[in-house]
């Protein structure tokens, strides 16, 4: 049973599940595409963004023209039995697991008690997908960092971690898109930009896209951009 | 058309340029950002006759002076009670002044108020992120930061001497006795009734940390009912997260747009901006009221704030805009008296 919670004066929260799972996730994949439909149907009002994560959905709505009550009947009316309709892409990226570039390998790698080379064929035999964008732009939170590389956030934040930085903590990962602290380990650096500049296409994921990642060698990172 | 630019002389951190702000790309991990108090920008824009989300720049408390250059130029500055002054006269605060080439303009902080905005009679030009010009200050995109040595430049510039003088201040927008609205939750059911207790009872203050962010608070430990870790959810500009050691930090314009933290209220729109002008060591109370009341406030403050734009600010302004008008048809130029 979804929980309705009023956030403000122009925002009801709609949480589908308490603890994050695939298919709570998909869920929550399937109501927010059932909103922008309606949305682009006409057949709501007054709804101005929605905002997909974890296990809940955002509907920030416009307090001048409708108010929480008349959203929460609008949403409870959709029908989002079904999967969602809008089918995901798969994304290439590729990563440069040098030393040199990936300052927090060892760390993890030790404590995932694991060989530098096998944390990298941990990560990389994962099945990504995007579960949302969060925290600051472009951060595209990636669900299935395998069991086995779950590493607690460090206790500080280091700064300076520049963007392109492959970074993993409790059993998430992303791909940093500015410079930034963070208290994620850095396993990784990749050319793959979340946020490419395209005027028409400024984001490279949706969520619910699969992403895969491919080793590169420090020569082959160096030699692209 | 003339064109003018706005040489930054000084400028403390936290000047930015900010149009209207950003909205809708929350889901792409972006607040809207924009002005930190968006009925004062809106003001300095309507007075001069821009549209209210056209890009002004925002100055903190740390200041910020400039030469003008090139051509005359009307501005305005507004919101914060800063002190403003041109050449070393002091001009009072909320006022519209025409600029000559070489005068020299300083805002600095007043009595009161943590952020003014400068706007100017033209079109201010600068780099836009995704259709906008409002910075997003974690990451520099948008309009980015205005610093000494830039020139600002403005196209398209009226110097409009019939609207200098002192801008009416919208009455409407200050906080009562330092009453703070909320709506409780989204996950007020995550604390101790003690905790909720002191949340609605006992007053806050608001600290040095203070940003485009948010700002942190001092007060009572709200302290969680048990101990949780909530999937990240997602955050809206006026958020009252609470952290694990019990601080309460009240999420603003360049606000995370998620966060696992729980959520005990949110500040209700109408009274954001005056929070915003508050100041480190000022107090707060927060004040519970049902998502119906906050409608009826939101939807209260937006009648009473359009007509505030439409007869009292723009009295003066409409006679002016009707001369420009008339001139422009006459190709004369919108330098008019300049």
């Amino acid at each position: 049973m979804n929980r309705f919670a009023s956030v403000g004066d122009s925002a009801v929260l709609v949480e589908l599940a308490s603890e994050f799972t695939e298919q709570a996730n998909q869920h929550v994949v399937a109501l927010d595409q059932a909103i922008n439909r309606a949305i682009d149907e006409a057949s709501v009002v007054g709804i101005v963004e929605t905002v997909p994560a974890y296990v809940s959905v955002l509907v920030v709505f416009d307090p001048l023209v409708t108010d929480h009550d008349a959203v929460r009947a609008a949403i409870s009316l959709l029908d989002t039995t079904g999967a969602a309709t809008v089918d995901p892409s798969r994304h290439h990226v590729a990563v440069c697991y040098d030393l040199g570039v990936a300052p927090d390998l060892e760390a993890v790698a030790a404590y995932s008690r694991l060989s530098p080379d096998g944390l990298v064929e941990a990560h990389l035999s994962g099945s990504y997908r995007v579960v949302m964008y969060g925290f600051a732009p472009g951060y595209a939170y990636l669900s299935g960092v395998p069991d086995s590389i779950n590493v607690p956030r460090k206790q500080q934040p280091v700064r300076g971690v520049p963007a392109g930085s492959v970074i993993i903590a409790g059993g998430q990962c992303l791909i940093t898109t500015i410079e930034m602290p963070t208290g994620w380990s850095v396993i990784g650096r990749t050319h793959f930009r979340v946020l490419p500049d395209q005027p028409d296409a400024p984001f490279a994921f949706r969520p619910g896209d699969e992403i895969v990642f491919d080793r590169i060698t420090l020569d082959e990172y160096e030699a692209t951009s | 058309m003339n064109t003018a630019s706005l040489r930054v002389v000084a400028a403390g951190p936290l000047v930015t340029f900010q149009d209207g702000g950003r909205l809708g790309h929350l889901r792409h991990g972006i607040p809207a950002s924009g002005p930190m108090d968006r009925r004062a920008h809106a003001i300095a824009n309507v007075v001069l006759g821009n549209p209210a989300a056209a890009t002004a720049v925002e100055i903190s408390r740390a200041g910020a002076s400039f030469e003008c250059v090139g051509a005359s130029l009307t501005v305005a500055v507004v919101g914060g009670r800063f002190l403003t002054s041109v050449n070393g006269v002091a001009v009072g605060s909320d006022v519209a002044m025409t600029l000559g080439p070489g005068d020299q303009l300083v805002v600095a902080a007043g009595p009161s108020g943590s952020w003014a905005y400068l706007a100017v009679a033209g079109d201010l030009v600068a780099s836009q992120w995704l259709g906008h010009t409002a910075t997003h200050s974690l990451s520099g995109l948008g309009g980015g930061n205005v610093t000494a040595g830039l020139d600002v430049e403005v196209l398209a510039t009226r110097a409009d001497p019939r609207v200098d003088g002192p801008v009416g201040v919208f009455a409407g927008n200050g906080l009562v006795d330092g009453a703070v609205r909320v709506v409780l939750g989204p996950q007020d059911h995550r604390f101790t009734a003690e905790a909720l207790r002191h949340f609605v009872t006992v007053p806050f203050a608001l600290t040095e940390g203070f940003d485009r962010m948010g700002v942190r608070l001092d007060g009572p430990q709200l302290d969680l009912d048990a101990a949780l870790s909530i999937p990240s959810e997602p955050i809206v500009r006026g958020s009252v997260q609470v952290a694990g050691d019990g601080v309460a930090t009240v999420l603003l314009a360049d606000h995370q747009t998620t966060g696992g933290y729980p959520k005990i209220a949110t500040v209700v729109s109408a009274d954001l901006d005056a929070l915003c002008q508050l100041r480190p060591g000022d107090s707060v109370r927060f004040v519970p009221v049902t998502p119906t009341q906050a409608i009826v406030v939101a939807r209260a403050r937006a009648a009473a704030f359009e007509k505030f734009l439409d007869s009292d600010l723009l009295a003066t302004r409409r006679l002016a805009r009707r001369l420009t008008e008339t001139d422009l048809i006459g190709d004369v130029g919108t330098d008019i008296l300049g």
